[in-house]
């Protein structure tokens, strides 16, 4: 089971959230070529190693928020920082 | 590192194992120990099913056997030793069943091609609808296949029951069987002795294994990112733990490793890494004759020659490297399967493992030629790597040989996420109908 500190609910089991992957910007769809379109869509960073990403609290405060994540061995670095859906503006 | 020397490697036989037997004999082994040589005309990547198999038939089918597989642990420390073993071909897309059915067929032949016992085991595979959906899914996936000539129809609750009696065929479950995809052809294979037996015939045909071999990065030159990697460049070799090799083509069949590897060449692939946990209980009389499904569950049991059952489920939801158990996959997985067989549930769990998926977005693999001149992949093979084990590396050995993409992978290519042309396979084991 994995601890995920929500900021608002506090250490949530993960099965409580749902979790969106690397957390990385989202183009402007009216201005982006459909290269950064399509990468935005499917290449994200997928390292062994720190990974700032993004979580919804399904559960809880149903509030998206961003942290950082060790791959390996599944520690959480910084604080976890109130965000919004994966590279969505609010 | 001691060098053995090669001798013609002995035959198995039925004949030799009695004879070995009775004279107590040691058994020679099974591959060579060697020094990594300064260059080779191919380095694969990984020393799994896929790596091994792309070995075997650039030796076999192309006559090229100046070739270095290496492995950062040992010979199917992966997947390849951490999958359920189970093997079918009955998928959902064109392109999935040709490829998947061409795998099985060579699944059929290999015992005799490697002079290995690999256990095939040809005992049909079922795959269970819960709800009026996936019936609907069940039915589209069998005329897909009968179109294809795969082996491959829907039965009723009935059928179900006299295939697997310990089934809870009843309408009292929360999710009650309606029916079943039933796969005659799919079965079970011992996947370890598909590695060895893969090595082993690679071996006898001059390949080079290198276990304990990192690599640590990829040398290319004239790329346009930093180094001179990436998009444009040529590969000029790779840098292990035990020493620079220079080699004019680089595989990478790293399956969940295959983003770090690709990244060394400056190769971005839409690939995540996810554990797909699986379990074992202890062992008891042979109860369940067939491979059991079901994607509304996530679940899939098969029972081995030495009478445990073996669970799978669906990949963990969160990206991860680490390959330990969780307590929330057992329960889920025991609830599952207590659905299914209600009279199993006071079998105990004997051990439970992960393995690494990597996952594509469209659960479709990404093989063949990347923009890197030399450097070739046969990644993204999510939940479904084993069963397509064999025909990777037929294609893959023919993709190298020949410099040209074949027919079977040519949907498979990476440019198809630039050029939005997904091929989305959804009789994948991880997905749900």
């Amino acid at each position: 089971m994995l601890l995920v500190p929500c900021p608002n609910c506090g250490p949530r089991n993960s099965a409580d959230l749902r979790y969106f992957g690397e957390s990385h910007e989202r183009p402007n769809p009216a201005s982006a070529s459909p290269h950064e379109w399509r990468s935005y869509l499917y290449l994200e960073d997928n390292p062994a190693d720190w990974l700032k990403e993004s979580w919804f609290c399904r559960s809880g405060c149903r509030r998206y928020f961003t942290l950082e994540r060790h791959t390996g061995t599944n520690e959480f670095r910084s604080p976890p920082m109130p965000g919004n859906k994966v590279g969505g503006k609010a | 590192m001691g060098v053995l020397q090669k001798s013609k490697p002995a035959r198995y036989s039925a004949v030799g194992l009695v004879r070995r037997g009775l004279r107590g004999d040691t058994w020679p082994r099974v591959w060579r120990e060697v020094p990594l040589k300064k260059s080779y005309d191919v380095v694969i990547i990984g020393g799994g099913v896929h790596g091994l198999a792309t070995a075997y038939y650039l030796a076999t089918n192309h006559g090229i056997t100046d070739v270095a597989v290496l492995d950062k642990a040992y010979l199917g420390s992966g997947g390849s030793g951490r999958n359920t073993a189970i093997v079918r071909s009955n998928y959902l897309t064109p392109e999935g069943v040709a490829f998947y059915d061409r795998s099985l067929q060579l699944y059929k032949t290999m015992a005799a091609d490697l002079n290995m016992n690999v256990m095939f085991s040809e005992r049909g595979h079922m795959t269970l609808a819960h709800t009026d959906g996936a019936l609907r899914t069940m039915h589209w996936r069998a005329e897909v296949n009968k179109l294809q000539n795969i082996n491959s129809s829907v039965i009723d609750p009935a059928e179900v029951k006299k295939l697997a009696p310990s089934l809870d065929t009843s309408s009292h479950p929360r999710y009650p069987i309606l029916g079943a995809l039933y796969h005659p052809p799919g079965g079970t294979i011992r996947h370890d002795a598909v590695v060895w037996g893969y090595a082993r015939g690679a071996d006898a045909r001059g390949v080079e294994m290198h276990q304990k071999t990192e690599v640590l990065d990829i040398t290319v030159e004239g790329g346009s990112g930093p180094d001179g990697k990436g998009p444009g460049g040529t590969v000029t070799g790779v840098r292990t733990s035990k020493g620079d090799i220079s080699a004019p083509i680089v595989v990478n069949c790293t399956a969940g490793w295959a983003t770090l590897i690709s990244d060394m060449a400056g190769v971005r692939l839409p690939i995540s890494t996810r554990p797909l946990q699986a379990a074992v209980t202890e062992p008891v009389k042979v109860f369940l004759p067939t491979v059991v499904v079901s994607g509304s569950l996530h679940v899939y049991v098969s029972q081995t020659d030495r009478g445990e059952l073996v669970f799978g489920a669906s990949v963990d939801p969160f990206n991860n490297y680490s390959v330990r158990g969780s307590l929330d996959f057992t329960e889920e997985l025991a609830s599952h399967v207590l659905e299914l067989m209600p009279g199993i549930s006071r079998m105990r769990l004997l051990r439970q493992w992960a393995g690494l998926c990597d996952m594509t977005p469209d659960y479709s693999p990404v093989m063949g030629f990347t923009p890197v001149q030399g450097f070739l992949c046969d990644v993204g093979w999510g939940t479904y790597g084993f069963k397509a084990g064999p025909v990777s590396g037929e294609q893959m050995a023919y993709c190298i040989a020949t410099n040209e993409t074949p027919e079977l992978i040519s949907a498979f290519n990476l440019s198809r996420f630039a050029a939005g042309e997904l091929v989305g396979e959804k009789g994948a084991a991880a997905v749900g109908h």
